[in-house]
């Protein structure tokens, strides 16, 4: 069974078909990429799989469950964490604190006893931090723990926010663009990075990205999007040799 | 700068960083808890009176300043306190339960505020909440029911095991105590997962949301809190003022308390401390000042608001972490010393959203 299963899905700005009748599958373990020229629709796609658009029609299950019935606030709780196009961090927070908040569907506290900071609110803010060390470890941001994230470079910002996200322990991650604005140091590293999270992790990831050097190198399977349709399907490789894509991405 | 060598969590999680700071602190309070042996009564009621503001505030920033949400009606919130006081005392209840009465009964009318303000955001929610404390008043001022028939309702002075509480040294340490408490309790929270979705709220809701934190639940949790800590601080104004009126908390109040928090520093427990000391100082500053003024500017009744509106313009401009945030730079100053540059604190270029690559 495949973990992420999207069905004829589609939604309309007004007159703008942003999304218009697209499917596709995502199995567990891979890396699986949307590409397409900018206006595709690939970031809408994202939004509604964490529901922060609502569809105008298709479906979406994960774990052979319905998610359309999940609020924004509980997809997470059933195992789906992104990034954002545009850097969604907490700015006046310090890289710490965003990565705590990582780990906020983990939560085992309640109101009360926080106020008071009782023993088992230690006990779990140890554990979140031990949690978020690793993510830390993982990603190299020692130096930056205890930074402010509003002074940090945008590189360092973009993987505050995948750590931030990493932090949730996902099942999926949804990452969108992660690339974008990095050099290319930076981007081999996230190749790297994405290598480790699917295999040592076992996290399955569903990205939208530009970069198709990046593409190809982490890509299992590449879906090509365009105003709103999925043109084509299947291999990196192969999936650049479509005709249709080709000129999908000369038109534009 | 000094570097801590951290080798466990809970030097992380633990309020006070450094072996010092445990010294200062202690210092501060025993200092406070001599003031009343060392001061003229005048001095200790009005130190007290700083206190309860400082409550307020920092019953603001929970909201403003952390989950920021902007309140130009919290004295509304204050006026339920005091008067819920004011009823629990004249029924007889003892001290700890009006306390106790005055701060859930205004967390609860903080929920009820709450609702409309899930949808409102920025200088609407500004707004609503500032049209919420004229209602208030209004109610307060008009409905028999709620002021018992009184234009002027007396507050006892409460006893407690021989202590008067009301008034003098026992009005003291209480408002002590309870600021402490405050201080403690919010410092508690925003080091516990609900103070930080407050933080998320503020600064990214959409990732908030995406984190699990439900907006509309975290949004009347604020609410609430601020408002219970707000009508505690009431409760503790209704007797320094002993009489209560409803223009007592007239949006002149409201704009101080908003005052306090800006000044002090949005973000900051410390600085809405420092934030209430700083308007403790000025209300008596600028009464001062007044007889030095030619006349023609001092008698205008509009003096004070207009010395508000441009302290609060200044701040906003040139110091925008506030006090706390000035309080930050001088210590760095004397712990990089001689090494400080003036470029240290310069203010880092945001990403503006516009500006952010695609
Ligand atoms: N909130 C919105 N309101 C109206 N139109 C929107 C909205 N969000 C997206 N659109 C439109 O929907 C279409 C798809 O946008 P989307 O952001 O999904 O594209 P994308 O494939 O992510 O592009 P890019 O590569 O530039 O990020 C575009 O034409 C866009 O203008
Ligand atoms: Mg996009």
């Amino acid at each position: 069974m495949s973990l992420l299963r999207v069905e004829n899905l589609s939604l309309w700005f007004g007159g703008v078909r942003a999304v218009d009748g697209v499917s596709f599958a995502v199995e567990k373990g891979e890396v699986f990429t949307i590409i397409g020229p900018n206006g595709a629709g690939k970031t809408t796609v994202i939004n509604m799989i964490s529901r922060l658009l609502a569809p105008r029609g298709g479906a979406i299950e994960f774990d052979g469950r319905d998610l359309l019935s999940v609020p924004a606030h509980g997809v997470i709780g059933r195992g789906i964490a992104r990034t954002f196009q545009n850097l969604e961090l907490f700015e006046h927070a310090t890289v710490m604190q965003n990565l705590l908040l990582g780990r906020h569907a983990h939560r085992t506290t309640g109101l009360v006893s926080e106020l008071l900071f009782l023993p088992r609110v230690r006990a779990a803010e140890r554990e979140h931090r031990e949690r978020v060390e690793t993510v830390i470890d993982f990603l190299d941001l020692h130096r930056h723990r205890d930074s402010m994230v509003a002074g940090l470079p945008y590189g360092v910002r973009k993987i505050v926010e995948l750590g931030r996200a990493l932090a949730a322990a996902p099942r999926l991650l949804l990452l969108d663009e992660p690339a974008a604005g990095l050099n290319p140091e930076e981007t081999e590293d996230l190749a790297f990075w994405i290598e480790d999270m699917v295999a040592d992790l076992g996290i399955t990831i569903l990205m939208v990205e530009h970069d198709l050097a990046l593409v190809n190198e982490v890509s299992d399977r590449v879906l090509v999007m365009n105003q709103g349709q999925a043109i084509a399907h299947g291999a990196p490789a192969e999936v650049q040799r479509d005709p249709k894509v080709i000129e999908a991405y000369l038109g534009a | 700068m000094r570097y801590v060598f951290k080798t466990s969590h809970d030097q992380d999680i633990d309020l006070l960083r450094h072996k010092s700071d445990w010294g200062w602190y202690a210092a501060l309070i025993a200092l406070l808890a001599a003031a009343p042996a060392l001061l003229p009564a005048y001095y200790v009621g009005e130190l007290a009176f700083v206190f309860v503001l400082a409550i307020a505030s920092v019953g603001l920033m929970l909201l403003t300043g952390f989950t920021g949400l902007v309140s130009l009606g919290h004295g509304a919130f204050l006026l339920i306190g005091a008067y819920i006081e004011a009823h629990a005392l004249r029924a007889g209840l003892p001290l700890p339960v009006s306390l106790a009465l005055a701060t859930l009964g205004t967390g609860a009318v903080g929920i009820l505020l709450g609702l409309p303000a899930l949808r409102l955001t920025g200088l609407y929610l500004a707004i609503a909440t500032l049209a919420f404390s004229g209602i208030v008043e209004h109610l307060f001022a008009h409905w028999k029911f709620l002021s018992a028939g009184e234009t002027f309702l007396t507050v006892p002075n409460p006893r407690l095991g021989g202590v008067r509480f009301g008034s003098g040294p026992g009005y003291y340490y209480l408002a002590l105590a309870l600021l402490a408490g405050t201080v403690l309790v919010c410092l508690n929270l925003l080091r516990s997962p609900t103070g930080r979705a407050f933080i998320a709220l503020r600064d990214s809701p959409i990732a908030a949301e995406t984190l699990g934190v439900a907006l509309a639940r975290t949004k009347t949790m604020a609410f609430a809190l601020s408002a219970a800590i707000g009508g505690l601080a009431g409760a503790l104004y209704a007797h320094k003022i002993s009489t209560l009126t409803a223009e007592s908390f007239n949006v002149l109040l409201s704009l101080e308390l908003l005052m306090m928090v800006v000044v002090g520093g949005l973000g900051s427990i410390k600085g809405a401390v420092l934030g209430a000391v700083f308007l403790g100082l000025l209300d008596p500053a600028i009464a001062r000042f007044k007889d030095y003024l030619p006349p023609a500017i001092g008698a205008q009744s509009g003096l004070q608001l207009a010395l508000y509106g441009l302290i609060l313009v200044f701040f906003v401009l040139f110091e925008p972490l506030g006090l706390a945030g000035r309080w930050a730079k001088i210590k760095a100053y004397f712990q990089a010393f001689p090494i400080y540059r003036r470029a240290m604190f310069k203010r880092t270029k945001a990403y503006m959203t516009s500006e952010r690559m695609r």
